[in-house]
């Protein structure tokens, strides 16, 4: 019980500071925003090329993004010199994993519902009709990406160099998400949308490996 | 030092038997020829290259557990020269390619994957310079290294998960895969040969990390006089 408690009082730390500033919120949203319009340079954006390259942008800009919005998850608590403090405040130091990714994911999926509209506009993809499917695929995603990029976000934080050395950690091993998000999504922007399971599933398995993984060796990341 | 030397040559003999093997021993292949020899080194290289994997994950969670210098010794060791197996995997498979498929590199999910796993452990030891502090480096690099090896299964399942133009797993493939009896002799004592090779260069490399971690401390000892 202790957990979920600590938790949730962390979770309720992390969302009132950001929504104090919305820096991250709002740097991101303009982040990807420059990338989507970036992209329709690079191909022509009639309705068929873009069922055929908008998932893979898509997927492409968030993963960019969150491995920019992912950087300051440890970085401010280090700068700020609050990471013993926190430590001291939990029994469990996963509390603090948890509270932080489920803070990430929030934050991955609002920016990305709030493009979504824009997105499927500029690229001619109709999403109402999937619209729940593409809910459930951004969720699945965006909480993979959160777990193995909040985890890599406390080790990159010690490290030189640390603000180029997350994306060269964290997008390898998101690779999996990528490519299994994009499958599900182009095969939900298809003229006869259908769900693609095998991806959904995958995507469920990653999360729940790289969660079981952080789970197991979350404290020792966290150690003095 | 005449043991290592020792070992040298029995390896360097026997990585030499297999080529010979491969090339003299091994019947030829019936629609490719002489080009399907360089399999014997291709994929028992990839082989190797996994165990030296396997190897380094085992390293790691020995650190992590029991914090003991010889482990991330252990660990860089396995995971530099593993690199060097999948290097020679990844420069062997597009010599086949060309002639085979009529192309250097197709982005199918096995290539990809393994080259993503090639990245995922430049990464690691990429991690590794940029972190002072030995102890901090060992831990933080063993824990990324754990996160690493959790990628491998999802290699292994991508060439079954997703459609791909690399042939299906011809040992262990299940029905309708395997190899014809003398290749399947060639090409397990080829394996045999790189994992001694393997394991020699480990051992080397290991012999090499702990004379870098002496000279370390004994500088450190002798800036503190």
């Amino acid at each position: 019980m202790s957990l979920l408690s600590n938790t949730g009082a962390l979770l309720g730390k992390e969302l009132r500071t950001e929504f104090r500033s919305r820096e991250l919120l709002t740097t991101t949203i303009v982040f990807i925003l420059i990338v989507i319009v970036l992209f329709s340079f690079t191909f022509d954006p009639t309705s068929d090329e873009s069922r055929r390259f908008a998932p893979g942008l898509l997927w492409l800009a968030f993963l960019f993004a969150s491995s920019l919005m992912l950087q300051p998850c440890f970085l401010r608590e280090q700068h700020n010199d609050t990471l013993s403090a926190l430590r001291l405040s939990v029994s469990d130091p996963f509390a603090i994993f948890l509270a932080k990714l489920a803070a990430n994911t929030l934050f991955l999926l609002l920016t990305e519902l709030l493009l979504l509209p824009l997105f499927a506009v500029m690229y001619n993809v109709p999403v109402v009709p999937v619209l729940h499917w593409l809910v459930l695929v951004f969720f699945l995603a965006s909480f993979g990406i959160s777990i193995a990029g909040t985890s890599l976000s406390a080790i990159s934080a010690q490290a030189r160099m640390r603000e180029l050395l997350l994306p060269l950690l964290m997008l390898p091993l998101l690779t999996p998400i990528l490519v299994a998000s994009t499958e599900v999504t182009k095969s939900l922007f298809d003229r006869a949308p259908f769900v693609q399971w095998k991806g959904i599933g995958f995507l469920a398995v990653f999360d729940v490996v790289f969660l079981t993984a952080l789970w197991l060796f979350g404290e020792y990341l966290l150690e003095e | 030092m005449w043991k290592r030397a020792m070992t040298g040559a029995i390896v360097l003999f026997l990585v030499g038997a297999a080529a010979y093997a491969s090339f003299f021993i091994a019947p030829e292949e019936k629609t490719m020829h002489v080009l399907q020899r360089i399999f014997y080194f291709h994929a028992a290289a990839a082989w190797a290259g996994m165990t030296a994997f396997s190897v380094c994950f085992v390293a790691n969670l020995l650190y992590v557990w029991r914090r003991s210098e010889k482990w991330d010794s252990l660990g860089v060791s396995s995971a530099e020269v593993g690199l060097a197996f999948i290097t020679v995997v990844l420069i062997t498979g597009p010599i086949w390619a060309k002639p085979a498929w009529g192309i250097y590199w197709t982005w199918d999910a096995r290539l990809t994957s393994t080259f993503v796993l090639w990245l995922l452990y430049i990464s690691y030891l990429l991690l590794r310079t940029l972190i002072e502090e030995p102890d901090r480096r060992a831990l933080l690099s063993a824990l990324f290294g754990i996160f690493s090896f959790i990628d491998v299964p999802i290699v292994f399942g991508a060439i079954r998960w997703w459609r791909t133009q690399h042939p299906a797993p011809v040992i262990m493939g299940g029905p309708g895969s395997g190899l014809e009896p003398t290749m399947r002799k060639v090409f397990f004592f080829s394996v045999l040969a790189l994992h001694a090779l393997m394991v020699f260069l480990i051992a080397e490399r290991y012999r090499l990390e702990k004379l870098r971690t002496d000279v370390e401390v004994l500088r450190r000892e002798a800036e503190a006089i």
